[in-house]
């Protein structure tokens, strides 16, 4: 059987009319368990649901509502913080991943638990920003000289940085891949893109766009699949807006995906949000891009297998040593992904030897 | 149906299936588990509780083995909530305390229709009294004390003050004693009341549970008001003392001892004023239960 909350997120209001009370109650531990609980209220909210929901499960609901604004307020007080540091020190920056949607009031933002902030700063300006944060409170969680070279030399970003006094946290990105992986997108391109937010000289947003290839490659070359299902969310948001505004410019994406050198990243990220969440994209524009970018049959058919797998919320009905096998073997692929095996293998070494000590 | 009803072999298999779904202050708690002792635990301290219909579970817990290995060697227990597990695993012997701390987790973090304040709460004649507890207070102890002499028991750990209605909803579970706490406890409550067998190691100290009064738990659906906050502090060799302290600084405290204040923002705000308007509030010095159990009687009856 396939799981409620696909189904629900799919199309909620077809959805809500047709499930007993203890699919409901499925529904709202795999939302929970899915960091999408507070997405799922919203969409209860804003399709005016809330008379099919069973009366002990509205109030978990609205907990969840309660959780993500207070989540929103913290995360917009936030990037305050990050903008006056970095722009009395005269470095622009352009906000990644769901502290865009907030500044850009994208759907996605609507009802989506935040964690840490991610920006992009210049590769040549790097050095000041982490000099301007620091004295903004700031600091570097990864003391360690191992982890400190390995971030430095091999990562797209800097060791995640912590502020001192609200325990939160920031990554620094100087590009969106890392330079080791296979695909490399230049960033200069992103750049002459972005779009700079009305109040606030200095800080941008990627184009919707980019918004949208960005999250598709994190998708793929991120090695978290908990967050999984609630990454092909963010995604089909983006896609929907996309068709709203650009009307029939499918080709756009299609081109900028070429430029950027991220089809591969684009053809599964459409692939899933359609086969998940079916997302209205074009048939064409899907046949399109697989002509350039589709994997062999074999391999597209083990990704099919094993992320349909391990983006589901593994609470019940399903059997969760199959899902943690999906989920390493997509953690190492990952790692295969950002990095050749020649740094891969003595980096996964090393850290496994220092987890034994 | 009450937890009571069912023989303990009966509440060990469906406790290895499907799990009890059991009605714990306002929510119901679905609870599996294939750990020894869990039925053995619940039967002595949740069986004046009423079992509730699969449908309307807010909590689904487990508490299980992290591995085989720790089914046999140092056996541990870990704690899941949907499957995600907020704790590292402890010892078995801790399991069941493990389960109570768990719940007031899941409550803390995911029941915003209250303001989650850490305290526990009394009542008496109508009118409830909030102790807030930071901990070695002597909050529970006081509880403890007062619940085995015939008042009311609405909460030892947390007190939900509802948003809505500005009462305060009972959600009474075994009072968990600490150390010297526990002997102190036994020898002042009333022979009906029931102290389970400590225990020791955990990050507490020793722990034992005080079975919550029936008369309590059948009273769960009934809210009350809230009239006094009193800051208690048990200490050696002092007078009893119960002296008046300002609203503004009752305020701050109880919101910092407030779990989710920062998720109701101005909601919380409003609550906790509203509150403070219809309470008096107090600092309890004390070193014995008896005094204790006068004055504050003398309280409420004023």
């Amino acid at each position: 059987m396939e799981c409620c909350l696909v189904r629900f997120l799919r199309d909620p209001q077809h959805s809500a009319t047709r499930l007993s009370p203890g699919e409901w109650q499925m529904l709202v531990r795999q939302a929970r368990r899915s960091n999408l609980l507070s997405r799922m209220a919203h969409l209860v909210e804003i399709f005016d649901l809330l008379s099919f929901v069973p009366e002990h499960l509205q109030s978990h609901l609205h907990s969840a509502q309660l959780v993500s604004s207070s989540n929103l307020r913290s995360v917009k007080w936030e990037i305050l913080q990050i903008y006056t540091a970095l722009s009395e020190a005269g470095i622009p920056f352009a906000l990644l991943k769901g502290a865009a949607y907030v500044m850009s009031e994208r759907d996605a933002s609507q009802g989506r638990l935040f964690g840490d902030i991610d920006i992009l700063v210049r590769n040549e300006q790097l050095k000041e920003a982490e000099k301007a944060l620091i004295k903004h409170g700031w600091f570097c969680t990864k003391i360690d000289p191992y982890d400190q070279k390995y971030y430095r030399t091999w990562m797209h970003e800097l060791p995640p940085l912590k502020h001192l006094k609200r325990q939160t946290d920031l990554d620094v990105h100087h590009t969106i891949l890392p330079p080791t992986a296979d695909a490399k997108p230049d960033i200069n391109k992103i750049w002459e893109q972005v779009i700079e937010l009305k109040d606030y000289p200095g800080m941008y947003v990627l184009s919707l766009q980019d918004m949208i290839l960005h999250s598709a490659a994190h998708l793929f070359h991120e090695g978290d699949f908990e967050q999984g299902l609630r990454d092909v969310v963010d995604l089909d948001a983006l896609l929907r807006e996309y068709a709203l505004e650009s009307g029939d410019a499918w080709a756009g994406l299609f081109t900028r995906a070429k430029t950027l050198h991220l089809s591969r990243s684009l053809y599964y990220g459409l692939r899933y949000a359609k086969m998940l969440l079916k997302t209205p994209v074009p048939e064409e524009l899907t046949g399109k891009i697989a002509a350039g970018a589709e994997p062999f049959c074999l391999s597209r058919y083990l990704m099919d297998k094993m992320l349909l797998k391990a983006m589901m919320p593994n609470c019940l009905g399903q059997k969760t040593r199959l899902l943690g096998l999906a989920r390493f073997i997509l953690f190492i692929r990952s790692h295969y992904l950002r990095m050749p095996m020649r740094l891969l293998i003595p980096h996964l070494l090393r850290k496994a030897i220092r987890q034994e000590k | 149906m009450l937890l009571a009803s069912i023989p303990l072999r009966k509440l060990k298999q469906q406790l290895a299936g499907e799990g009890i779904n059991l009605k714990i202050g306002p929510f119901v708690v679905n609870l599996s588990s294939t750990l020894p002792n869990v039925a053995e635990n619940l039967s002595e301290l949740y069986g004046a509780y009423t079992l509730e219909d699969i449908h309307r579970v807010d909590f689904h817990i487990a508490l299980q083995s992290p591995s085989l290995i720790r089914r046999w060697i140092r056996p541990q227990a870990i704690f899941s909530f949907d499957g995600y597990l907020p704790f590292k695993p402890l010892p078995q012997t801790q399991s069941f305390a493990m389960f109570e701390w768990g719940l007031n987790w899941c409550v803390a973090n995911n029941a915003h229709q209250y303001l989650v304040i850490h305290s526990a709460v009394v009542e008496k004649n109508g009118k409830a009294i909030i102790f807030p507890g930071t901990p070695g207070s002597g909050k529970s102890t006081l509880c403890a004390g007062l619940v085995s002499q015939g008042w009311r028991l609405l909460s030892d750990e947390m007190a939900l003050l509802s948003t809505q209605t500005g009462l305060i909803t009972p959600i009474p579970r075994p009072i968990s004693l600490k150390n010297e706490s526990i002997d102190l406890v036994r020898s002042f409550a009333n022979d009906d009341i029931f102290v389970g067998k400590p225990v020791h190691d955990t990050a507490k100290g020793s722990v034992a549970h005080m079975c919550a009064p029936t008369s309590s738990v059948a009273r769960s659906d009934e809210p009350a008001v809230p009239t006094a906050i009193i800051f208690p502090k048990y200490r050696k060799g002092a007078n009893i003392e119960l002296s008046p302290l300002s609203k503004g600084r009752t305020f701050l405290e109880l919101a910092e001892n407030s779990f989710n204040y920062h998720i109701l923002g101005s909601t919380a705000f409003g609550a906790l004023t509203a509150m403070l308007d219809q309470c008096e509030c107090f600092r309890l010095n004390y070193q014995n239960l008896d005094d204790a159990y006068t004055t504050l009687g003398n309280l409420i009856d004023a």
